[in-house]
């Protein structure tokens, strides 16, 4: 007798999908279904062939303008377009179709067709119904804002995300959008990237009505009949469409881009903000305008580069195997990191067990985790079951229960050793070990342990909720099996996993070190904080050298350069006594509200940046692209663009640029080596190229 | 104490040859702390007599039916009263969790200058009572309330409104019939109030409703495309039940006439939000275990906690892919005939008392067996929270 299924609610879930129509009576072309249904709304199913999800290119605007001339004459009493794939509506334009477009006639072409297709939908007599489950965005939303009607399903979320990849939306959105909402909120859209909910897609106007799959059906009739009524345009929208405000919000909107995205680097929100200046007024001229931008912002640098980390990030991903999940992990050491790591894992579904000799730091992390997930909006019941799953376990009885155990203690070899003895014999064996270190060699750690083929390093970055890379450490004497393992769980907690050789540093710190370094040799030259600061972000990077040595920790920065210098044998840079000094001091920066900088509500203070030295940016960035290049002759990295990969997610370096080692090749090779020789000249034998240059000579 | 008292009287037993007295109840309120005791001691069934009280949500009427046979069955026990009981109307108004802080903080200020700072936290919306029923009405896990969670079954097995309507109007008509025809004298006793109101029959019943006019009303629980309303939903009521179990030895000793025999009992649990297909699992395992079909059953009582929730447990019993997939079956059960469906209504026409239902769908089931001279039945229901319980019934 076969017992009845544990999981009744798996077993249904195929069933929820409202799709209007009954599946094998439907027509079925490459993309897209469709049929008509009992009441005469004609449904057209958005199912994208040999794709999880769904993405927008010609092949499917072209297939739904040809599903659309097939239907018409039939005079269908309304339409209804929606995806049939579980993920959601649509997740943007296909990505890969933008990689390499520099020729703007031939784009403003391809865009132009989209525009056609999306025109004709919106300029139809009979209603039309988008109904949105899942993800909404891009190139999906400006499908969407083509209909009358707009229903959303609870969970839907909304966003245009086109300017994180140095465009605005290309398909009318921009159009559409600032006249269908409050012109503000849809440029903040716009120029964010920032998703917005179902409920807060209500409420903004950007969807008519939220409800749930199961009413999706019957909303679909009162949308085709006229009786779900349109939000109407609000007082504040009313204002912000005042022709004499134009100006000063356009302004306003600069002011705040710039905070964020300087405009030498990102010339996308400029130009989106100068196209609803000059334009609103005149819908027409402003999508024709709308073509002609799209399409020269698509052949610029900073688009095809940030198209680039856009698919730098994909192979990333790709790089954790899909396997059997964790389901259980044990963190030892509840301070700041490994309490966060515990806290994130916990947050991603994984029951973690934690534990610490210090109770009390254990508190501490609770109270993090809960501070954590209320920031990032968790409702109260998943809330509630994501510290039902973080387990405080002072006595450490998850060691032997857990898939996977994480040790995050302080970085010395001898008590990492001590601890590894007493926890190796409690462990599964099929459990893997994992070492949290970020400077210690994995092959020292690992000398004593039974199973050194279990140990494997997951090198985390502060802040863990936000930092998406995880450096995974191999070793000589590793199992296949633990590091792909270690791989497929990092992505498993929606991180990207960077695979290393165990070498001291690994990548992001090595590559780092000298970055840091180099700005404490400026400081004592006496060129001031800020200045330096402001020649890295002016070269593109996100936070300059000293403030970043402020938020990571002096006292981390000086361990991790001393460890290199003892393991590594890095040469040492002049200035490195006033780090030191204000580590024995307990300057220690934004954690002591007080290191290079004076720190008050989690921002420094910083004075107006002086005129920096003329090779300040190549002392800085220089010596990165050096450790970069001494890392892959190595093979501590396999690829150049998992280093560029692992070093935009890991140290937020210039994404504009497309990473150190693209960027090395995009200046000529040559040329970096003469500057680098140039560097030794003026400033000393810490500058000599690396050999692996010669190498990359091509 | 309303049905015990009657249900005592009719028996020739003395009250303290109970071994035990097992009552279900839901809301058990802050006075009463273990109602099966109250009970027994106000009923006379003497101060050694031991009395429990179960909790399995709407099951809990039907768990004290199970553990009284299953306590009979193992040999611990010859002669149980269990029963079930609610007072809706009696569930308390809670104040808001800052009110309570507010006055924890007042009650502990200790000198004058701490008390009025205490009480110039007070706040308007401290008065706003929260409705302790509709709290208890909604699943803590998935954040539904019970009504929703029919209309997500609803949804799955396409049952519509028209449909649902349909089934509450002749939930009260069948009801109405019963009440008329005497079929449920000797079930439902009388109750009497202190204010001297007496309530001969349950009188949520509406004789003369249609579908056409249940059809008017609007989705309580998920407006405007809802498909659950307040007519073909149950009614929140009061009520209590008991039965009497006795083993064979106890039959003869205290010369009782059986009623029934309870063959076997079955309790599954799934999905919170899904709570209403729990008796497809329950009855199913049931009839598997016993190498029956739908055939096999006379007659069955499946609480009418929604109509829409009753009708997806009909449609889920004949889709080959549930049976299949879910039910572990070859071929689905098939369809139960609605004249062997709750032919004398249910808690839609007649009401829901939640930790009496389950009690009293077993003791129905018992006397419409005899009424209509049938052999088998069973008693399921859904049970807010996600779980089933079914009981398999054999007249004597």
């Amino acid at each position: 007798m076969r017992p009845h299924s544990r999981n009744v609610l798996a077993a249904l879930e195929s069933r929820d999908l409202e799709l209007g129509l009954d599946l094998g009576s439907s027509h079925m072309l490459r993309h897209w279904r469709y049929g008509r249904d009992a009441h005469g709304v004609a449904w057209l199913l958005f199912d994208k062939m040999d794709a999880a999800v769904n993405t927008i290119d010609d092949e499917v605007l072209n297939e739904l303008a040809d599903v659309l001339r097939r239907l018409l004459p039939e005079h269908p009493s309304g339409i209804v377009i929606r995806s049939a794939k579980r993920a959601g509506f649509c997740a943007g334009a296909d990505v890969g179709r933008f990689a390499g477009r520099i020729d703007p006639a031939e784009a403003e072409e391809l865009v132009l067709q989209g525009h056609r297709v999306l025109d004709a939908i919106s300029e139809l007599a009979i209603p039309t119904v988008a109904v949105i489950h899942g993800h909404c965005l891009g190139g999906g939303l400006e499908l969407a804002l083509a209909c009358r009607t707009r229903i959303a399903v609870d969970g839907a979320t909304f966003g245009f995300p086109e300017v994180l990849l140095g465009l605005h939306p290309g398909l009318g959105g921009t159009v559409r959008a600032v006249g269908l909402i409050a012109p503000v909120e849809a440029m903040t859209m716009m120029l964010t990237g920032k998703t917005a909910d179902a409920a807060r897609a209500r409420a903004i106007g950007l969807v008519d009505v939220v409800t749930q799959e199961r009413h999706v059906a019957a909303a679909v009739r009162d949308a085709v009949a006229g009786r779900i009524r349109p939000p109407q345009p609000t007082l504040r929208a009313k204002i912000e469409r005042l022709p004499a405000l134009r100006g000063f919000l356009a302004n306003r909107m600069r002011a705040q881009a710039r905070k964020r995205a300087p405009e030498a680097h990102y010339p996308a929100p400029y130009a989106l903000i100068d196209l609803w200046e000059t334009f609103s007024d005149r819908p027409g001229a402003m999508r024709n305008e709308e073509i002609r931008s799209f399409a020269a912002l698509l052949a610029s640098r900073t688009a095809q580069n940030l198209i680039r980390v856009f698919f730098l990030r994909e192979a990333l991903r790709g790089m954790g195997e899909t396997g059997k999940p964790m389901t259980h992990v044990h963190v030892i050491g509840a301070g700041a990191m490994g309490g966060d790591i515990a806290a994130w894992c916990a947050l991603k579904g994984l029951r973690v067990t934690l534990s610490d000799q210090k109770p009390e730091a254990i508190g501490a992390a609770m109270r993090r985790a809960a501070a954590l997930y209320g920031k990032r909006h968790v409702k109260s019941t998943d809330l509630r079951d994501a510290l039902d799953r973080l387990v405080a376990d002072p006595r450490g009885h998850g060691i032997a229960r857990a898939d996977l155990v994480i040790e995050a203690v302080p970085e010395r070899l001898e008590l990492k050793k001590a601890l590894f003895e007493s926890i190796e014999p409690r462990m599964k064996p099929s459990a893997l070990l994992a070492t949290s270190t970020s400077s210690i060699a994995l092959r020292d750690l690992g000398e004593d342990l039974r199973n050194p083929g279990r140990l494997v390093g997951l090198h985390f970055f502060n802040p863990v909720p936000r930092m998406e890379l995880v450096e995974v450490v191999a070793h000589e004497d590793i199992f296949d099996v633990t590091f792909s393992r270690a791989r497929a769980f990092v992505r498993q907690i929606g991180k990207l996993p960077a695979p290393v050789a165990g070498e001291p540093g690994f990548l992001v710190n090595r590559a780092l070190a000298p970055y840091l370094a180099e700005a404490m040799a400026m400081l004592a030259e006496g060129i001031a904080a800020p200045t330096i600061d402001a020649a890295a972000e002016a070269f593109g990077m996100p936070v300059g050298p000293v403030e970043l040595a402020d938020r990571v920790g002096l006292d981390i920065c000086l361990a991790v350069a001393d460890l290199l210098r003892q393991n590594r044998g890095t040469p040492p840079t002049p200035g490195m006594d006033r780090l030191r000094e204000k580590v024995a001091r307990g300057d220690l920066g934004m954690k002591t509200g007080k290191g290079f900088y004076s720190w008050s509500g989690g921002a420094p203070r910083k004075g107006r940046a002086g005129n920096p030295p003329a090779d300040t940016a190549d002392r800085l960035i220089l010596p990165i692209l050096n450790a970069c290049v001494a890392c892959l002759r190595e093979g501590v990295v396999a690829e150049a663009d998992t280093v560029d990969a692992a070093m935009i997610f890991g140290a937020g370096f210039a994404p504009v640029t497309g990473g150190p080692m693209h960027f090395a090749r995009s200046q000529g090779v040559e040329d970096i080596v003469r500057k680098l020789m140039e560097l030794v000249r003026r400033h000393g034998p810490r500058f000599e190229p690396d050999e692996g240059w010669m190498s990359l000579n091509s | 104490m309303q049905c015990g008292r009657p249900l005592l009287d009719r028996l020739d037993i003395g009250r303290d040859s109970f071994d035990s007295v097992i009552l279900g109840c839901v809301n058990v309120i802050a006075d009463e702390m273990n109602p099966a005791r109250v009970a027994a001691l106000r009923l006379g069934m003497g101060a050694a007599t031991v009395a429990y009280t179960v909790q399995i949500n709407c099951g809990s009427g039907m768990q004290s039916v199970d553990s009284a046979f299953r306590a009979i069955q193992g040999g611990q026990a010859d002669l149980i009263l269990a029963g079930g009981t609610e007072s809706l109307s009696h569930a308390p108004l809670v104040f808001r969790q800052d009110a309570a802080a507010w006055f924890g903080a007042l009650m502990s200020a200790r000198h004058l200058g701490a008390r009025v700072k205490a009480l110039a936290g007070f706040r308007p919306r401290f008065l706003k009572p929260v409705i302790g029923l509709e709290r208890g009405l909604t699943d803590p896990v998935v954040a539904l309330n019970m009504g929703q969670t029919a209309e997500i079954i609803a949804h799955l097995f396409r049952v519509s409104r028209e449909a649902s309507d349909a089934y509450a109007a002749e939930s009260h008509r069948r009801l109405a019939l019963a009440q008329t025809s005497g079929w449920l004298d000797g079930e439902i006793e009388p109750a009497m109030a202190r204010d001297g109101g007496s309530f001969g029959a349950d009188d949520g019943v509406r004789p003369d409703t249609t579908r056409e006019k249940l059809a008017t009303l609007k989705p309580v629980f998920e407006p405007p495309w809802g498909k659950v309303t307040a007519g073909n939903s149950s009614q929140i009521t009061d009520g209590a039940s008991w039965v009497v179990l006795a083993s064979e030895e106890a039959l003869e000793k205290h010369r009782l006439k059986p009623r029934a025999v309870i063959l076997d009992s079955a309790w599954s649990a799934l999905d919170p939000s899904i709570m209403g297909l729990g008796p497809t699992l329950c009855a199913t395992d049931i009839l598997k275990r016993r190498g029956m079909g739908m055939a096999d059953i006379d007659l069955w009582e499946l609480n009418e906690a929604f109509a829409a929730q009753v009708l997806s447990c009909l449609a889920a019993w004949n889709d080959a892919d549930y049976c299949e997939t879910v039910l572990g079956l070859d071929a689905p059960l098939g369809r139960i005939d609605r004249d062997r469906l709750n032919p004398d209504g249910g808690a839609i026409s007649l009401g829901h008392p939640v930790g009496a239902s389950g009690n009293r769908i077993v003791l129905h089931l018992v006397n419409a067996l005899h009424r209509m001279d049938l052999r088998r039945g069973i008693a399921t229901e859904c049970i807010g929270g996600g779980q089933g319980g079914a009981m398999l019934i054999e007249r004597i």
